[in-house]
């Protein structure tokens, strides 16, 4: 089986151990794990921003560079929930009908860090270790999106050591939506808030979820508070033997 | 003046109230300063969700009713023209009147000239969102006539000189003790007052609503009204409310006049039996609203003896010509989107500077008047997608959104952004100029060398460091350190 | 207002020109038919019927005009207002009724203590009782107006789901679907019974 890691341009940028925890993970599991360097960004940000023209050579270049795989795999249910849901349109709305039959292909190969492991691999338990006590944020897109349901929680509900607990709030988002963050900084932060008050009252040491983006918002409002919790995305957990 | 072209047409500017005087976010910083306000629009839309949820879950065939749902108002948009004839002919042929409106001045002239026919200066109203869309109660002050809300939360909002917040419930903005000082307050200048000595228990402030209204609706000669359905095949109309006051308006009165956007339709009687099933549960999170009340034309002996239609399209056409934005027209007006959204929970409606306000009001008020008008709505969200979960006619909100946003930016040059997200995106077309870029990241580390995260940054990333640190960029970039482990670059 | 019309049918025209007709899936419960006036169906109404905070009694026929009796004396009501139809064999001895010939002025209703109804049909899922205005209802005006309704629904008037009453309801009679008593959420959205309609409603469920 080729399989084919999606970085995503902030793992990249900004978190390479998330990159690299989701490389040794598959590794371990036994695939052959091909990083194309073609690659960049899922065009999502350009997307939400209201720049479709500007992410259509995006979209064009996702799926040139991920055609020849048997999976794609992303430790992100964001740029997969994109892939999955915004490239087709993006495709029609250039009238491009080659590109679409090209992404809608590429597309359904394309699965969140969680979806690959349960459903392609087809366990949850990957054989880690991790000796913590640890609440998860289920992020927007992989839950409504992509409908992860409780892939995350079984996987790490399988990992020796980690004790899971429930997030109060868990399905409410945390304010980050990308240029949203920006764009309405004062609601992104207050809904921040809501989410850091809820984290706490878990009493957990590490909150964790299938997103980078989400846990940079959520860890940047922990830190500003000086609050002890770190932020540890799935993939490191599931990578820690 | 109104000008013939058979062109669709936006809601027009200077009437209504569908265009805030303030940008979202603007709006929004003041709302998020209010916490009397966080706090009441927190505990009651919390209440609802929870019984929204509970009574959902009770219906074994609830994703199968929404399919039906949107199938059923994606059917009346698609034939609007021959349902709207239909719906006509039928009222015409049970003793109604029908009246088209191209926009709110229209309509707002089409009422006042009716009430002003019948010899009255006072009129009772149901809640109505179409009422609120176009100013009707000040178009009517300004004739001379007294629009007297009877709605319990209308009422509050309108003693209280407010605006409404909230599809359902206008005045969820205030909590008990509020309008128990609004009641004291103000009760006596518009009629019957307030009991003294009235307390902040529900229920007797309900019941000092009861005192007040009563009088005026014994006398009222002229109701007006909106409408939740209207049936195209039977020319029956339908309100869906819980007090009476729904009741009252639209039984006692001899004048009835109903103002009701023209796609509100169903097509045929049939389809009541999944709309009564969906917005209830959806709206107050009841199985039932107390009472629905639902009429053709005019029966003699029983109710109003003169009735009158007023269909109105105020934008509705504009939002028809869109593919990408016509879903929104499905909209029951149920607010469980409002009731879901974490962004409206903690900013309330008033931010969104529309009747329409949430996730609902960021896609239809911009599509009503025009994107340009409206320009910031669209970004009210952080595309949770919340709202689509909820919807009982699946408008797919966060997608519309976006599609909303790429207009927005369309339609305001935007220069310093669009060059910047050029740049990004042809710096994202070239692997090796990207991969240079992502090391300078590198770069930022010295910004935070102190503490080990990054505290202040420059416009516009200060929006975000105002409230989050921001990690310190790695040394080495993730394709870096595969390049140097795994092989070739 | 031609010219209105006109327009904004020409509008219509304009935006939806390519638009193709769409098919409704009808997969969700249909009218069935299914368990009208069965125990189960009777046990449902009524639960619903008390979490609304209506007051019920289920009865036997025999019994209606002594329960009626009862539940008046218990409420004060000593004037009410019967509806052309209402059964004369319910009505009780005591309380003084009053006929709605000629019809009466809302002021004059508003001076009544009661309304006693019968209804056209009743849903059991949702705890609904639909009036049509025909025989024993009286037109619309005397079940909203006084302060208390009773209402006299016989078992085999309740079907289960709201098709059900959808399917055999007339829709060009005055319909008014009633759940509860009159009731708001607009204070914190909590409900509170009791506002605008009769604030307290009883219903006499009969059986057997």
């Amino acid at each position: 089986m080729r399989v084919a890691l999606f970085i995503t341009c902030l793992v990249d940028a900004m978190f390479p151990q998330v990159g690299k925890a989701t490389v040794g993970l598959l590794e371990r599991l036994g695939y052959d794990v091909d990083v194309p360097l073609q690659q960049t960004c899922c065009g999502q940000m350009h997307t939400n921003t209201g720049y479709p023209d500007q992410a259509l050579p995006l979209v064009r270049q996702f799926a040139d560079v991920f055609a020849g795989y048997d999976a794609v795999v992303a430790p992100s249910g964001s740029c997969v929930g994109s892939v999955r849901h915004q490239h087709a349109g993006l495709a029609s709305r250039a009238g491009d009908a080659g590109l679409r039959r090209q992404v809608d292909a590429v597309a359904a190969r394309t699965y969140e860090l969680s979806e690959f492991l349960i459903d392609v691999h087809g366990t949850a338990d990957v054989g880690a270790y991790y000796p913590h006590r640890v609440t998860y944020h289920p992020t927007c897109h992989s839950l409504r999106l992509l409908q992860v349901g409780d892939r995350p929680h079984r996987l790490l509900r399988a990992v020796r050591g980690l004790e899971l607990v429930d997030l109060p709030g868990a399905e409410t988002c945390c304010g980050f939506g990308g240029t949203f963050a920006l764009k309405n900084a004062d609601v992104s932060a207050a809904m921040l808030a809501d989410k850091v008050e809820a984290v706490i009252s878990t009493g957990a040491g590490v909150c964790s979820a299938g997103d980078s983006s989400c846990l940079m918002h959520i860890g940047g409002g922990l830190s500003r508070g000086d609050l002890p919790v770190r932020t540890v995305h799935l993939a490191e957990i599931l990578a820690s033997t | 003046m109104t000008t013939d072209l058979g062109m669709p047409a936006f809601a027009p500017r200077g009437v209504g109230h569908l265009r805030g005087d303030q940008s979202f976010p603007e709006a929004a910083r003041e709302a998020l300063g209010n916490k009397q306000l966080r706090s009441n629009l927190g505990r009651a839309t919390a209440t609802i969700r929870t019984k929204r949820a509970a009574v959902v879950a009770e219906v074994p065939d609830w994703a199968d009713l929404r399919t039906a749902g949107a199938a059923i108002k994606d059917a009346v948009l698609a034939d609007l023209g021959a349902q709207l004839l239909r719906l006509e002919k039928q009222v015409t042929a049970h003793g109604g009147h029908v009246h088209w409106a191209r926009d709110a001045n229209e309509a707002n002239r089409i009422v006042t000239d009716l009430v002003r026919a019948t010899g009255q200066t006072d009129v009772v109203k149901v809640k109505s969102m179409a009422t609120q869309e176009i100013g009707l109660n000040e178009a009517l002050a300004e004739a001379g006539i007294a629009a007297w809300e009877t709605d319990l939360a209308e009422l509050i909002v309108q003693l209280a000189d407010d605006r409404p917040s909230h599809i359902l419930v206008p005045a969820i903005h205030r909590n008990r003790t509020e309008i128990r000082d609004i009641f004291l307050r103000e009760m006596g200048r518009a009629g019957v007052p307030a009991p003294a000595g009235l307390t902040d228990e529900p229920r007797e402030l309900a019941e000092a609503a009861r005192l007040h209204l009563r009088a005026k609706f014994l006398s009222a000669q002229v109701a007006i009204s909106g409408a939740n359905f209207a049936v195209a095949e039977t020319g029956t109309l339908a309100v869906v409310e819980s007090e009476g006051n729904g009741r009252m308006c639209l039984t006692l009165p001899k004048t009835l006049i109903t103002v009701m956007g023209i796609e509100k339709l169903l097509p045929t009687w049939r389809d009541l039996e999944v709309f009564l099933q969906l917005l209830p549960r959806s709206s107050t999170g009841e199985r039932m609203n107390p009472y629905t009340s639902m009429w053709t034309g005019v029966t003699p002996g029983d109710g109003p003896q003169e009735f009158h239609l007023v269909l109105l399209d105020n934008g509705r056409t504009a939002t028809l010509a869109d593919p990408d934005g016509r879903a929104a027209l499905r909209c029951i007006r149920c607010s469980a989107c409002l009731n879901v959204c974490p962004v409206y929970e903690r900013t309330g409606g008033h931010a969104y500077g529309s009747v329409y306000p949430g996730p609902i009001g960021a896609v239809l008020s911009p599509q009503l008047t025009g994107v340009k008008d409206n320009p910031s709505l669209p970004f009210a969200s952080s595309l949770c997608g919340a709202c689509y979960d909820v919807c009982p006619v699946a408008i797919d909100i966060p997608t519309m959104l976006v599609h909303l946003r790429a207009e927005a930016v369309a339609s305001k040059g935007m220069k310093a952004e669009r060059a910047a997200m050029g740049g990004v995106s042809s710096l994202m077309r070239h692997p090796r100029l990207y991969g240079a870029a992502l090391r300078m990241g590198r770069l930022g580390r010295i910004l935070g060398r102190r503490r080990g995260v990054i505290r202040r940054l420059p416009w516009p990333m200060s929006a975000w460091t105002r409230a989050r640190d921001l990690p310190l960029p790695p040394t080495e970039t993730f394709r870096d350190w595969w390049v140097r482990t795994h092989g070739s670059p | 207002m031609n010219a209105a019309r006109t327009e904004i049918l020409r509008r219509i025209d304009a935006a939806i020109s390519r638009s193709a007709p769409v098919e409704i899936p009808r997969t969700y419960r249909g009218p069935s038919g299914e368990g009208r006036g069965s125990a189960a169906v009777v046990d449902l109404m009524q639960d619903r019927l008390v979490d609304y905070k209506a007051v019920v009694h289920r009865v036997e026929p025999a019994q209606v005009r002594a329960v009626i009796a009862a539940a008046l004396a218990d409420a004060g009501v000593e004037r009410a207002v019967v509806p052309a139809g209402f059964p004369t064999e319910w009505l009780p001895s005591g309380p003084a009724w009053v006929q709605d010939d000629p019809a009466l002025t809302a002021a004059e209703l508003d001076d009544l203590d009661g309304v006693l109804t019968t209804c056209r049909i009743a849903v059991a899922e949702t705890g609904t009782i639909v009036l049509d205005a025909g025989q024993g209802q009286g037109r619309r005006a005397l079940s909203l107006v006084p302060d208390y309704h009773l209402v006299v629904v016989l078992a085999d008037q309740i079907v289960a789901s709201v098709p059900d009453a959808v399917a055999e309801l007339d829709p060009t009679r005055p319909l008014t679907w009633i759940s509860g008593p009159s009731a708001t959420s607009d204070i914190e959205l909590q409900r509170v019974e009791g506002v605008h309609g009769p604030r307290r409603l009883v219903v006499l469920l009969v059986t057997g």
